[in-house]
């Protein structure tokens, strides 16, 4: 009973969050009500005893990729007018996307679920670790995809810092390693000096 | 007493159970906190003091004995002086900045073992949620920078954003070792995996370098000096609380020393045996009180880091802002990449304090 209440509850809030990133006008306000999409979210995996994922999501998402989002969204300076010049040019394909996303939803909802109705899974036994079972078939069933979804990143990573590593000749840099060797004997001269008195 | 407790208990079981059940996690949320937020006041008083005699002078001895009721004069400063809302400023974000930036620093004792037996949720992936939460508190210093309209705000807020960053991932590595050695994401766990011969078979002695690092990166974390450039007054002022005043500052003040004492317990959990005892393996002492593993332990831990808090900020001079990016990307993740891959080794061939348990 209260789970199903949570779950209607923090599924209104999801859906008024989403809503809300695709409405706000300030891209700052959109970005924070994706962070709140994301937290509700990870809410309703927990209410299905995803904890891992639930917590992951808020660790990746919320903690990292979106302090980055909000850190560039923050400094851009974005001219509405300018972005709504082709609104009205573009909103065909914009319909039909946005046609062709609903049908995919609908087909996973109505028609392939056809005669099944939605059940509440029933909850683990005590001591399921949801984490411990995904870790499990990560590194055994799965492990090479596992990996080379690893090295797609690392690949994504390298050739991010490749495009903005930039040498342009004539530039004066400092050299931090000679900076950070320096000995303090150049720079610090200790004094001893009688300490206070209460 | 005790007549008069039992006589209570058929009132008690009259009590429906769900209640029952919220009022005792009340009751444990309100002895961890207590005994917190005290700590957080005494621990601004410390401060005073013990920077003051490191600089040679005496700090706040005036108000009560030596000075012992200074943080509540403080507080009661605060609360009573205006709160100044910025005009065009974000109104909603601004009052609500020191709030994101206190709550997770608070919400993160839930799963903080205190000893034993006593902690307020005892789940499966405690340390996954330690990493969540922590990483939270960044957004109450971004959003006060951006809310409040103002440029030095805005500076620090930015600065702050980058280099907590940039020590998360060193941070979540360092904690990855401390899940290979302990072969578990429960706090408690991770804490009875190190006991055995005191203070040797610790996890700060195999992890060494990741020990460093994990408070090393906490200290930047929590944007203390030397790593305090999203205030840096002598640069922008305050930094992203510029703009606040009276019990909006006080918030920030209480969140980052908060956040200092919850550095502290996760040191001492996860590298310091946390409530265990440091002569556990001592012979001679072996059945008294000194062996035995309590609350206390990790109290006097946890005010030894503390202190070495206040050592870093009276002794070291500030980080440049380069500095701290080449500390973080270039140093801290080399480091705790090398010492896991030690550690696999390690697990791998059985030599090391964690081969018994796997």
């Amino acid at each position: 009973m209260i789970p199903t209440i949570l779950f209607y509850a923090f599924a209104a809030v999801l859906l008024v969050a989403a809503i809300g990133v695709i409405t706000s006008r300030n891209p700052v306000y959109s970005a924070l009500y994706l962070v709140f999409a994301f937290v509700q979210s990870a809410v309703l995996w927990l209410l299905i005893e995803a904890e891992f994922l639930a917590i992951t999501l808020v660790l990746v998402y919320v903690g990292a990729v979106m302090v980055l989002f909000l850190f560039v969204v923050m400094m851009l300076d974005i001219n509405v007018e300018q972005l709504r010049q082709g609104f009205t040019k573009y909103l065909p394909l914009g319909v039909v996307v946005a046609l062709v996303v609903v049908i995919e939803i609908a087909n996973v909802v109505w028609f392939r679920s056809e005669g099944r109705a939605f059940v509440t899974p029933d909850p683990y036994p005590a001591g399921y670790s949801n984490t411990k079972e995904l870790g499990s078939v990560l590194y055994t069933d799965h492990v090479y995809a596992f990996e080379i979804a690893a090295v797609l990143l690392l690949l994504a990573i390298v050739a991010a810092i490749t495009l903005t590593m930039r040498r342009r000749p004539g530039l004066k840099q400092q050299d931090i390693a000679k900076q950070v060797a320096v000995s303090a004997k150049d720079r610090v001269r200790i004094v001893k000096v009688e300490s206070a008195k209460e | 007493m005790i007549d008069m407790l039992t006589q209570l208990e058929p009132l008690w079981l009259m009590v429906p159970e769900l209640i029952r059940d919220v009022l005792v996690i009340v009751l444990k949320i309100v002895v961890v906190m207590v005994p917190l937020i005290l700590g957080v006041a005494y621990f601004t008083y410390a401060e005073r003091r013990i920077i003051g005699f490191i600089q040679n002078r005496l700090g706040p001895n005036r108000v009560g004995f030596h000075g012992l009721l200074q943080p509540f004069a403080d507080l009661f400063k605060m609360l009573f002086k205006e709160v100044v809302v910025p005009s065009s400023s974000n109104r909603f974000l601004f009052v609500i900045a020191p709030l994101i930036s206190l709550i997770p620093a608070l919400a993160v004792w839930a799963v903080v073992p205190l000893n034993d037996e006593f902690v307020i949720a005892d789940i499966d992936a405690g340390l996954l949620y330690v990493l969540a939460l922590t990483s939270l508190g960044v957004y109450g210093v971004i959003l006060a920078g951006w809310a409040s309209n103002s440029k030095y705000a805005f500076l620090g807020a930015m600065r702050s954003a980058a280099q907590i960053v940039a020590y998360e991932i060193a941070m979540g590595f360092a904690l990855v070792g401390v899940l290979m050695a302990s072969g578990s994401l429960n706090l408690g766990q991770i804490v009875l995996a190190q006991s055995g011969t005191g203070i040797f078979s610790w996890f700060w002695l195999p992890l060494f370098p990741l020990m460093i690092v994990y408070f090393i990166a906490g200290v930047a974390e929590t944007n203390r000096a030397p790593f305090d450039v999203a205030e840096g007054e002598s640069e922008i002022v305050a930094g992203f609380h510029v703009e606040y005043s009276g019990i909006g500052f006080g918030l920030f003040f209480l969140a980052e020393y908060a956040n200092m004492i919850l550095i502290t317990a996760l040191t001492s959990v996860f590298f310091f045996g946390g409530w265990l005892s440091p002569f556990a393996g001592v012979p001679g002492l072996a059945d008294t009180w000194i062996a035995a593993p309590s609350v206390g332990w990790l109290g006097l831990k946890m005010a030894f880091f503390s202190f070495c808090f206040l050592w870093f900020r009276a002794t070291f001079p500030r980080y440049r802002y380069d500095q701290i990016m080449r500390l973080g990307w270039k140093v801290f993740i080399p480091v705790t990449i090398v010492w896991i891959a030690v550690e696999g080794v390690m697990a791998a061939l059985g030599i090391g304090p964690w081969s018994a348990a796997a």
